[in-house]
């Protein structure tokens, strides 16, 4: 099974991948201003949205019931796609979806169909234009195009800004959060050759509309991802803030949709639903600018060729694991990203992968069957704040702690460092005899590592708490060390009697001592 | 009442006065506190970090010595949220009905101590004098798994004596995260570097929380710049009354 998430089979830690971010002073105000603004934008829009509780649980709902009977309406929606004149084709994994889509691109283009179509300007020629699909950055469509000779232009805006900065994607709806305007200034200088552009906003949307609108009109192939798949009438749904995304949806006369068969939802009018919690919890709008939802094709109006490429690459190995499964109720909003304290430090580029943040570092490891990027589920400090924003309420802590678990128990040698210590410190916790005992040691031997009462320099591991904090030295009396004094000095004041339970006893049932 | 108190591993190891406060405030609010030193942890480190098997001991041991208990309190929301949200998916996972109906019956009697003040014994001024500018870190666990809201917030208020200061951004969390501190540790420092920044403007010369760990991760910041802000679990702030003000932290 191949999955290419991005970056990710050779990316480094996140820890690692995390450090030149950190230092990075621009990017992480460019982050930090972002995050806040749409943060305080979804606020408002969320707060006067009164059952904004209930429609997280309908979003919940809907998408678990669409994941347990997924086989069915993945089959209802090829029935009704096909019926309004779409295909749909099958991909178990990225190199079959490539394959797929390099296939359709090269049977629509007169370059390497030498029938009818030769020279043909209503067909493509080797290029395509792109849109909203992280999907093809997921599976690196771009790359296996540009083996095969087809240039991929990106026409969100954002992505045009990542493509001509050679750039990666470091946020799941914004991708070019990480550079504000006077970078993109210098991006759009260099490579659309305008060397008297400057960062006025105004001056920089147009050189884009420039740029963008001559390959609109010229690019007769368009790529696209689906935020949903509607299984009733085989419907594919959009939405996006610029309008790029519906002129490269309406202008081409080929359109290839790349989606992962968890985007698909029952009904039409489930729409309803996701409508609302999409746009709020992604741009913190009450309605997203542009919504475009099409069935199949229509003579004379719109791309004349749409094929829907369905795509597996490990999802139907998550929704085998029931734990890990509610990760493909994802509506790809990015309300957890901006809300994230993790991500607000490091922006997206250190989960190495075209999905980052929170959702990022539980999608991830799991399309990768935890093979790779095993230091993303420890990316979190389980704050919670991404449940609580989630508006399909994927309780994203939760799955990142099974995760750890999964790296454990299949992934960790039982002589790691850490593997380690933990089974040591669970044997002390284990037993009230080793506990006090360690308590003790740890108060007896601390001397050569206390500094006038402060631990300032930890070796191994726990240098990594020393290096930015102290701690204080363990202190003379334990707690329960004072609380046993108490009583023999005061007896009347260490209130009744205990009702201890034999240590024996207790020991039997855990299995120790 | 008669309260089992749970102090935790920590406080009982590294903050001893936390769980003092405890005792001297429920006692002086009348009520009889016991300590059963067969306690250890909740078994939360080896929980979140991985180490699902290596809790489950710690669970039945938990549940071993509070199962009588009238009413267990226990002075951090995080052992609480570990108790509370994780004890019965674990419990289930053993197919053990004995244990699965043991940890139903315990977790409506394990409460958090701001909540067992405010929402069991329906008190909100506990008497308590603490003449300090004051700031308070609603920690993670606090809001997002216990829903405690303002209710340690409450409770301040009351304090005489206090001049309590709201902290920017008070529900962000401060980057300790348990072992999240240790293995992002430079993750961790920029998250706490904009903590200390919250805090320091307030101007506060005591910032507390619910949760001694998470002070022991800001405080241990602040005191690495020498910032000339203590540290004092919310337990110690309503411990000390007019007439007696012992209890004040070494820290």
């Amino acid at each position: 099974m191949t999955i290419r998430v991005n970056e990710t089979e050779n990316a480094p830690s996140f820890q690692k991948a995390a450090l030149p971010l950190l230092e990075d002073a621009q990017l992480r105000k460019n982050v930090r201003h972002a995050t806040d603004v749409i943060t305080h934008k979804r606020g408002i829009v969320v707060g006067e949205t009164p059952d904004w509780q209930e429609l997280r649980s309908a979003g919940s709902a809907i998408k678990a019931h669409t994941l347990r009977y997924l086989d069915e309406y993945l089959v209802q929606f090829e029935k009704a796609c096909t019926a309004a004149g779409g295909h749909v084709h099958w991909a178990s994994d990225a190199d079959e979806a490539n394959r797929i889509i390099v296939g359709l691109v090269k049977q629509y283009s007169p370059q390497h169909a030498n029938d009818r179509r030769a020279g043909d300007p209503e067909y493509g020629g080797n290029e395509v234009i792109k849109i909203k699909t992280m999907t093809s950055e997921e599976i690196g469509l771009n790359e296996a195009l540009e083996r095969e000779g087809i240039r991929a232009h990106e026409t969100d805006l954002a992505e045009v800004i990542v493509q001509l900065g050679g750039d990666k994607s470091s946020h799941i709806v914004a991708p070019a959060v990480h550079k504000n305007r006077s970078q993109v200034r210098q991006i759009f200088r260099e490579k659309m050759n305008l060397p008297d552009l400057t960062d006025d906003p105004e001056e920089l949307t147009a050189a884009a509309r420039r740029y963008l609108r001559e390959k609109f009109l010229r690019v007769k192939v368009g790529i696209c991802g689906a935020n949903f798949l509607v299984a009733d009438n085989g419907s594919v749904c959009i939405v996006e803030s610029e309008g790029n995304g519906r002129m490269c949806l309406t202008l081409p006369n080929v359109l290839i949709s790349i989606a992962g068969i968890e985007k698909t939802i029952p009904r039409f009018e489930d729409l309803e639903v996701f409508l609302q919690l999409l746009p709020r919890s992604a741009t913190g709008e009450r309605m997203n600018p542009y919504n475009s939802v099409w069935t199949g094709v229509r003579a004379g109006d719109g791309p004349q060729h749409f094929h829907v490429v369905l795509l597996d690459n490990g999802r139907t190995g998550i929704l085998a694991d029931k734990e890990g499964r509610q990760t493909l109720q994802c509506i790809r909003c990015g309300a957890c990203l901006n809300t994230c304290p993790v991500y607000r430090q490091t922006g997206g580029h250190a989960y190495g992968s075209s999905y980052s943040g929170p959702i990022g570092a539980i999608v991830t490891p799991q399309l990768l069957q935890m093979r790779q990027a095993q230091s993303l589920p420890y990316a979190s400090s389980l704050c919670g704040a991404c449940y609580e924003v989630c508006p399909v309420k994927i309780n994203i802590p939760e799955v990142l702690i099974h995760l750890r678990g999964r790296v454990v128990r299949e992934q960790k040698s039982a002589l790691d460092p850490e593997a380690v210590a933990m089974k040591t410190a669970a044997m002390v916790f284990t037993s009230r005899r080793r506990f006090e005992a360690a308590q003790r040691l740890g108060r007896i031997g601390q001397w050569p590592l206390v500094s006038h009462g402060w631990f300032r320099n930890l070796p191994g591991m726990l240098g990594n708490w020393t290096r930015v904090r102290d701690l204080r030295e363990l202190p003379q009396q334990t707690f329960r060390q004072w609380w046993k004094e108490r009583a023999k000095q005061k007896p009347q004041n260490a209130g009744p009697a205990v009702p201890l339970r034999s240590a024996r006893r207790i020991a039997q049932d855990v299995g120790h001592d | 009442m008669r309260v089992s108190l749970f102090v935790t591993c920590y406080n009982d190891t590294l903050f001893p006065a936390t769980g003092q406060a405890v005792v001297r405030l429920l006692e002086r609010l009348g009520h009889a506190v016991e300590f059963d030193p067969e306690q250890t942890c909740c078994g939360q480190m080896h929980y979140n970090t991985g180490y699902q098997t290596e809790a489950m001991p710690l669970l039945r041991r938990f549940v071993e010595i509070y199962q009588d208990a009238e009413a267990v309190c226990v002075p951090s929301s995080s052992c609480v949220a570990m108790i509370r949200d994780h004890y019965p998916k674990m419990a289930a996972e053993q197919s053990d009905p004995g244990l699965i109906r043991a940890v139903d019956e315990l977790l409506p009697r394990v409460y958090e101590l701001t909540e067992l003040l405010v929402n069991r014994f329906g008190v909100e001024d506990v008497g308590a004098y603490f003449p300090h500018r004051v700031t308070y870190h609603a920690s993670c666990h606090s809001l997002r798994s216990l829903h405690l809201g303002d209710v340690p917030l409450r409770l301040l208020r009351k304090v005489r004596g206090i001049d309590l200061v709201d902290l920017p951004n008070i529900d962000r969390c401060c980057g300790f995260g348990g072992t999240f501190a240790i293995k992002m540790g430079d993750v961790s420092a920029a998250m706490l570097a904009e903590k200390m920044k919250d805090v320091e403007n307030t101007g506060a010369e005591v910032i507390t929380a619910v949760d001694t760990s998470c002070l022991m991760h800001i405080f241990g910041g602040l005191h690495r710049q020498r910032a000339g802000v203590r540290m004092a679990h919310i337990a110690e702030i309503l411990a000390p009354t007019e007439s007696n003000v012992v209890g004040e932290t070494r820290a």
